[in-house]
């Protein structure tokens, strides 16, 4: 049964696939700028020899369904295309540059859960209290806050004027990067027993870790508060309640187990808000990550790595969506069983 | 048909809670004391607009003068928010920043409804292929995070306002088709929509008339969010080069002159907090009306 779902969820992610290939392609072939100015730069373009040469070796002059096959060929051989500004194949300069996003990403859902769902129970059971006012007011504002301001206010408060963070960037200057085996700081660090660098770099995660959970922050108060509140008002709690059971109780063994579930299926949203925060955040922290590649192809116009960096961001995106799925038919039983 | 329903209607319009004696200027109050975070967003947006009126008097120079001997001047008495690396005045720049990004919010807003909705509701009213076309394209657009895609198309169409705007709207509309198909769904599951089929009223009418009335709620309390998300897209686009370009008073272009220098935290600080004022009254305003409009909630 459970395999069948899952099997089910893998084969529909296939067209969806093939839909976003189409419609990055599209997109790609609907620019007016020339690719060819980018290939082979704006002098030789007076060149007809180079032009053509150029138009041949990059299939220009295919026409557009071809070239868009031989495209969805070389993806499915990991062939992302090569980067006009690095000259390396695009999917290797993403695999250089995300871990320090999924870094970022980790520690910022970390953050998000450890302070998020305590806030969010805590409104969900003093509903409409103070204490819940207040929650909702400060999640309000923190949605409302432009990640990429905050993150510029935090440095210049907590680096420049007090001096008690570190400034941008993963590791300080005179440290030197621990050899690169996952890619995530933290972690080679350690494999290296490197306790500076360890240091350092869990240092350096902590202003940008604050900006892009923030982000998530207030998604996860919000749904923790509405699930706990439906929650407390079902039928099994009053049962649990009418047996004598101690509040606490009924909230951590009861009530809780069962808002986790709903809270699973968010990760998946709070996961695309972490990538779109991560290209914000990233830019102000000058973090190495994909965020960064991505304005940096963008500013650039250098459409390939645009082209292949969006396309991986996506694929990673419905990866997140498909687990999260999964996960859920495993926690919830129904969901498995109507579905399946 | 439809006056019998409209007289019907009013007259359930709660007896019991409209006293007689209320006034319209009490019911007001009423509805502000009951609805506090509505009413101050809605004020808080008022203010903006006026300021957008009246820019050009409200603010004390021109946003685009330039005054090189009073360069990155801290905020003083002649200088509210200080100066930028051109002498110009931030004050002025920031009010009449209000200009670009509110104007350009509401205008995306507007569109993706109108798409979205009329894609959605003849989605989920007609179903068969068109819904499927439709529902596709609009996954496939949601399948990104919303920056990034936004981040690609601009880059793709080239930095400018008018692009930032396209690829806002290409970002938005999904989101609108899919709710509005989902709110279609269920309305027209209602039993007075099968009473005005059984009574031999066309299709279109019914969709018009009688689904679309009572599906737009949620599209209302989301729209009132968005105008403060598409300000936060737009100012990102901007801010990452790739939205409005110097030398115009973009909050976003205007937080990105501030960020190699912290020692000038003017720069960015003032720009950053009109961000901030404008999406927080949009999201009080969303809340309020979500509490006002969706009792379930």
């Amino acid at each position: 049964m459970l395999s069948r779902y899952i099997i089910r969820r893998l084969l529909l992610a296939v067209p969806m696939l093939l839909g976003i290939s189409l419609a990055l392609f599209l997109i790609y072939n609907l620019v007016q700028v020339d690719p060819l100015v980018m290939i082979v730069g704006e002098r030789a373009m007076d060149n007809p020899e180079i032009v053509a040469t150029a138009t041949r070796q990059w299939g220009l002059d295919r026409p557009v369904w071809e070239q868009y096959l031989s495209y969805v060929g070389n993806l499915v051989r990991g062939d992302f295309g090569t980067s006009f500004l690095t000259r390396r194949p695009v999917l290797d300069d993403l695999l250089l540059f995300l871990p320090a996003t999924m870094e970022l990403a980790v520690s910022s859902l970390l953050f998000a859960a450890v302070v998020g769902i305590p806030l969010g129970v805590i409104a969900g059971l003093r509903y409409r209290s103070t204490l819940d006012k207040g929650v909702w007011f400060i999640s309000l504002l923190n949605a409302s806050l432009p990640p990429f301001w905050t993150g510029l206010i935090f440095l210049t408060v907590f680096y420049y004027f007090l001096g008690i963070a570190p400034g941008p960037g993963r590791l300080a200057p005179r440290i030197p990067t621990p050899e690169r085996v996952t890619g995530l700081l933290t972690v080679d660090s350690l494999l290296a027993g490197n306790a500076e660098a360890f240091l350092s770099a869990l240092h350096h995660l902590i202003l940008p870790t604050l900006i892009l959970g923030g982000f998530t922050l207030a998604l996860v108060i919000r749904v923790t508060r509405a699930a706990i509140i439906e929650e407390m008002r079902k039928e099994y709690i009053r049962t649990a309640r009418s047996k004598g059971m101690s509040e606490r109780r009924v909230t951590v063994r009861h009530a809780l187990r069962n808002v986790l579930i709903p809270l699973v299926t968010i990760l998946g949203l709070a996961f695309a808000g972490l990538l779109s925060g991560a290209v914000m955040t990233e830019t102000v922290f000058d973090w190495p990550g994909l965020g960064q590649y991505l304005v940096r192809a963008a500013v650039n116009l250098d459409y390939p790595a645009i082209q292949g960096g969006t396309l991986v961001i996506a694929i990673f995106y419905i990866l997140v969506n498909l687990t999260v799925d999964i996960l859920y038919g495993l926690l919830d039983p129904r969901v498995r069983d109507r579905d399946g | 048909m439809d006056k019998t329903a409209v007289s019907s209607g009013s007259s359930v319009t709660n007896p019991g809670v409209v006293q007689v004696t209320a006034s319209p200027g009490r019911l007001l109050v009423a509805h502000i004391r009951k609805y506090p975070s509505l009413w101050i967003g809605l004020a808080v947006l008022v203010v903006w607009f006026l300021i957008i009126i009246f820019a050009s008097q409200i603010a004390p120079t021109d946003p685009l003068a330039q005054n090189l001997s009073e360069r990155l001047a801290p905020p003083s008495s002649a200088h509210w928010f200080g100066t930028d690396e051109l002498g110009r005045d931030i004050f002025s720049r920031v009010i009449h920043g209000a200009r670009i990004s509110l104007p350009a919010a509401f205008f995306v807003v507007l569109v993706s409804v109108t798409i979205g909705s009329l894609l959605g509701a003849a989605a989920g009213f007609t179903g068969g292929r068109l819904d499927d076309l439709i529902m596709r394209a609009a996954d496939v657009t949601l399948a990104f995070p919303s920056v990034v895609l936004a981040l690609a198309i601009s880059s793709f169409l080239g930095p400018s306002l008018t692009n930032a705007i396209i690829a806002a709207c290409i970002v938005l509309w999904p989101e609108y088709a899919r709710l509005m198909r989902s709110q279609v769904l269920i309305v027209r599951s209602f039993e007075y929509v099968s009473a005005a089929r059984s009574l031999g009223i066309p299709e279109r009418r019914i969709l018009l008339y009688h689904i679309l009335p009572n599906a737009w709620t949620p599209l209302i309390i989301k729209a009132a969010l968005d105008i403060g998300g598409i300000i936060l897209l737009v100012s990102a686009l901007s801010f990452l080069g790739l939205g409005v370009q110097p030398p115009t008073p973009e909050w976003g272009a205007m937080i990105a002159l501030g960020r190699t220098k912290f020692y000038q935290w003017w720069l960015a600080t003032f720009p950053g907090l009109a961000i901030l004022v404008v999406i927080f009254a949009c999201n009080l305003l969303s809340e309020g009306l979500r509490d006002w409009l969706d009792p379930n909630y």
